[in-house]
């Protein structure tokens, strides 16, 4: 009997502890969470915690010393050149092990070992886009470069330097909810984290739509609705500046007009592997002779899904030859985007096309050949083994053709189930060393160290600008651009031969520039950089609006100071509201209208065409065209729910304005009336209706409730309480203060280039990844009002002043 | 007396375990001292209860205290779905003492079988 209740008690302990262990029986393994000693309170960082260490570490060569300032800014002063990197590894890792981890396991396809097989979709996704493959040979000839090899391998040496000593009660709360521990850093995955921007940044495209457009539409309607260039574009490079053109550009395939822009069939395809399509930029610099001081201001907000952690993290690097400030990428060394004592930088992005689909004919299942060039041609065949948490591991093959990683094929289909196999050529394919830019611009000091370091970028493509404390100011778009012919790659390419593929590239001088532009400012916000007269073929996904309001506001500014950058970096007017308003208001029908939507409209009307929080204008105008665009096009465009886009905004209120009684595609083709623009604006405004109201009784009809910006914990809806959700923010698509929904200016920067450097910024989140800090999330309500932090650029002899909050000191 | 000398000596050896041990190793330590030391066999759940109970619920709360409880905040919205650190740290500390008690139980009754 005592037997039988001791096994009892004892069966009961075990059992308890093997539930509160695993997610056996429970959701959570609650014990090991809530355990005051291992699990999650030990992330409960108390509010005076002390960051003060001295770290002794073989193989330093010198001296490091950081200082930490009340945002908890590190400000690393190092006696070499290497050192600094190492602290950089060590201080990310310290601050946001987790989050970079996660990035580069993400887009190397191993989310499913964290996740299970619900990752197993995407881990094949970018598997099958070859990204790991390109960052081995990117990262092979990163490592030709002795300097870039020395800088990664230290920041790589000080990222395990904190892994090494991390106890398992001091992990990232991430890795207990998630039940998995970090594993080392390597060199490669500071290339993965690039490859992650490459995605992000030009890893967009519409080929497959465009193909079904081009044969829904014929050509002559397609190249109207889908232009090169808009009439209303204000280019990145000043109207009238000459281009240089040093290449001849290739001809057009013999049999392009018959097999490439006429393609018989359609595709039944949905590429499912595309980046936020909002992500973009602001950056914009003016010269002396339009500021007050009569120095230079740098401006720059890079538009990114916003997150928490925060993609950025705020450093100030010293070393012997160089003191850079501004924000570093957790997962890289060196400052991406900031100043040093000399000159200024920040980056936008191209928006060019750089990722092309070519069709391919298989021999049979096996995939191992390939018609090309009239013979069977191997394929090289790489076995991706995709570990899963949870169950056996997913094997898969992909093979590699002369274009490219075929990246859909049977084994992997889109939804729309088509038996076709497609390879992908990605400009990310090409090994590139964009750190040596980076490295190049933390210390340049003046217009030639810059000229000399962008020429290193390939990818992603961006538009660099750029200001010194002597003076000049510049922007260029860098990046390797394949030399097309018109045409080449806006539709998904035959992929039997090698006339189709890209073979060279846009000399580099060639690249659009402009240096000291009489106009005395110069500007980029991803639309086209140039006008028709450049001499090549750019294909891109570009936005106009917010270039033109820049550059509108620009043109008429004087006296300039750090605070009207500010004002103008928070600007929420919205021209494409300008544009398309008076011509809704014109033509809408207001006596068909119903008094609901009547009442809609008197309050589009008073709207002053700035999308601030508290204005219920840019609600309704939203609302309106977003009815309003299939009202147009869904007849003309959705035939047979083949996969399409839309034209974009700008084409819209383009052909309106010019054409606003005989533009084609007023005209509903599916009824037997013939539709005016008065018809369809009060259809699609009464059709928006019910909408509004239902959004004015939940109280949310006032623009910022309806935007609902949020900052989401990278888990998203894993792990909504970890995130900064509704936030007063203003602002929008087609706005200078670009905050969408999810994403937005994830860094905000104003630098005038007066001695010593006067620099403002600010990014939504803090400079600690673990959301158990005060710092986790600190600055995030100053930044949806607007606010920018000045920045303290630190003095090696400011040691002792009272922003020091802690200090770390490295050396061997 | 020796119920509080159970509970201080369950309370000690379980802090120790829990610096160098997985998390249940307060399980060991409950067992052992109501193995070692015998209290009437109906208190001992008690000792491994209360112990257990003190020493998760204190320590929690006092982290979470000098946190201002911000993690609690979220945690508490994560497992308990709703934002009540006080609640979550009494979670933690039933967690703890549940297991406490019938680990201390499973000691007492081990010593029993021995005798």
């Amino acid at each position: 009997m005592r037997i039988l209740f001791f096994l009892l008690a004892l069966a009961t302990t075990i059992a308890l502890v093997v539930i509160l262990d695993t997610t056996k029986l429970l959701p959570a393994p609650l014990g090991r969470w809530l355990s005051p000693q291992q699990g999650i309170w030990q992330n409960a960082e108390s509010l005076d915690h002390d960051y003060n260490a001295n770290l002794t570490i073989p193989g330093l060569k010198g001296n490091t010393e950081v200082y930490f300032d009340e945002r908890l800014v590190p400000h690393i002063f190092s006696d070499n050149e290497e050192d600094p990197y190492f602290v950089q590894g060590y201080l990310h890792a310290k601050f946001r092990l987790w989050q970079m981890e996660f990035q580069t396991h993400f887009i190397s396809g191993r989310i499913s070992e964290i996740v299970g097989d619900a990752g197993i979709k995407s881990d094949r996704g970018f598997r099958r886009m070859g990204i790991t493959s390109a960052a081995e040979s990117s990262l092979a000839f990163m490592e030709k470069d002795e300097v870039m090899r020395q800088t990664m391998d230290a920041y790589t040496a000080g990222v395990n330097a904190y892994i090494e000593n991390l106890p398992e009660s001091q992990l990232p709360i991430e890795y207990k909810l998630l039940g998995y521990k970090p594993e080392k850093w390597t060199n490669l995955k500071s290339v993965l984290f690039f490859k992650a921007m490459s995605y992000d940044l030009v890893g967009g495209d519409d080929d497959f739509e465009q193909t079904n457009l081009l044969k829904i539409l014929g050509e002559a309607d397609y190249n109207f609705l889908f232009p090169q260039a808009e009439d209303s574009l204000s280019p990145i490079i000043p109207k009238g500046i000459p281009f240089t053109k040093s290449a001849e550009i290739p001809l057009a395939p013999a049999d392009a007009d018959s097999v490439y822009f006429h393609r018989r069939d359609s595709l039944w395809f949905t590429q499912e592997f595309k980046p936020d399509p909002d992500n973009g930029s602001n950056n914009w610099v003016v010269s002396g002779s339009k500021t007050k001081s009569g120095k230079p201001i740098l401006c720059n907000d890079p538009h990114l899904s916003l997150s928490l952690p925060s993609i950025w993290m705020e450093m100030q690097i010293t070393t012997p030859t160089s003191n850079a400030y501004g924000v570093t990428f957790p997962g890289l060394p060196i400052v991406v985007i900031g100043f040093n004592d000399y000159i200024a930088f920040g980056v936008t992005n191209a928006g060019r096309e750089l990722k092309d689909y070519y069709e391919i004919r298989f021999r049979d299942a096996s995939r191992t050949e390939y018609w090309f060039n009239n013979a069977w041609k191997k394929a090289d065949l790489r076995i991706e083994q995709i570990s899963v948490k949870g169950s056996a591991p997913f094997i898969d093959t992909v093979a590699y053709t002369v274009f490219g990683p075929v990246i859909y094929d049977k084994t992997f289909k889109d939804k729309l189930n088509q038996n076709k196999a497609y390879a992908l050529s990605w400009i990310a394919h090409y090994p590139s060393n964009p750190l040596k830019m980076w490295y190049q611009l933390n210390r340049a000091k003046n217009y030639n160290d810059y000229l000399d370091a962008v020429q290193y970028f390939n990818e992603p493509s961006q538009n660099i600008v750029f200001a010194s404390k002597e003076g000049d100011i510049a922007i260029k778009q860098e990046g390797k651009f394949p030399l097309r012919w018109e045409g080449q790659g806006s539709f998904v390419m035959p992929g039997t031969d090698s006339s189709y593929m890209w073979k060279e590239f846009i000399p580099r001088q060639d690249n659009p520039f402009s240096h000291n532009p009489e106009q005395g400012y110069l500007s980029s916000a991803n639309q086209r950089a140039v006008d028709t007269s450049y001499p090549y073929f750019i294909p891109g996904s570009y936005d106009m609006y917010r270039g033109v309001s820049i550059n509108r506001r620009l043109s008429v500014m004087s006296n300039i100071t750090p605070d009207d950058m500010k004002r103008l970096q928070n600007d929420n007017y919205n021209v494409f509201a300008e544009h398309m308003r008076p011509l809704m208001l014109r033509y809408v029908d207001r006596d068909r209208l119903s008094p609901e939507a009547l009442r809609f409209l008197t309050l589009l009307e008073q709207w002053n065409l700035n999308s601030d929080i508290q204005e219920t204008g840019p609600t309704i105008f939203e609302n309106w065209v977003d009815s309003l665009r299939p009202a147009l096009f869904r007849d003309e465009l959705f035939r047979n729910d083949l996969p399409v886009i839309f034209p974009s905004d700008e084409i819209i209120a383009q052909s309106l304005i010019r054409d606003s009684s005989s533009f084609k595609f007023i005209d509903n083709t599916k009824t037997p009336e013939t539709e005016t623009l008065a018809d369809i604006l009060t259809s699609s405004l009464e059709k928006a209706t019910p909408g509004l109201k239902k959004a004015e009784d939940d109280h949310r009809l006032e623009w910022g409730k309806f935007k609902n910006t949020s900052v989401y914990h990278l888990l998203r809806e894993r792990m909504l309480p970890f995130g900064r959700l509704g936030l007063p923010i203003g602002g929008g698509k087609h706005i200078i203060n670009a905050t969408k929904q999810k994403n937005g200016p994830s860094w905000k920067m104003v630098i005038h280039m007066t001695t010593p450097t006067e620099a403002y910024g600010i990014y939504p989140g803090g400079q600690n990844g673990n959301p158990g800090s005060p710092f986790y999330d600190n600055t995030v309500l100053d930044w949806a009002k607007g606010q920018h932090y000045k920045l303290w650029v630190m003095q090696q002899n400011e040691k002792k002043d009272k922003r020091v909050k802690a200090t770390m000191k490295f050396s061997s | 007396m020796k119920f509080f000398i159970s509970i201080i000596l369950t309370v000690l050896l379980a802090f120790a375990f829990g610096l160098y041990l997985p998390w249940w190793s307060i399980a060991l330590a409950a067992f052992m001292v109501s193995a070692l030391i015998p209290v009437k066999p109906g208190w001992a759940f008690l000792v491994g209860f209360i112990s257990l109970f003190l020493l998760w619920g204190g320590l929690a709360w006092f982290q979470s205290v000098n946190n201002n409880h911000i993690l609690a905040h979220r945690m508490s919205q994560v497992i308990l779905k709703e934002d009540d650190p006080a609640k979550l740290t009494l979670f933690a500390a039933l967690i703890g003492g549940v297991i406490g008690g019938f680990a201390a139980l499973s000691g007492r009754l081990f010593r029993t079988l021995l005798r």
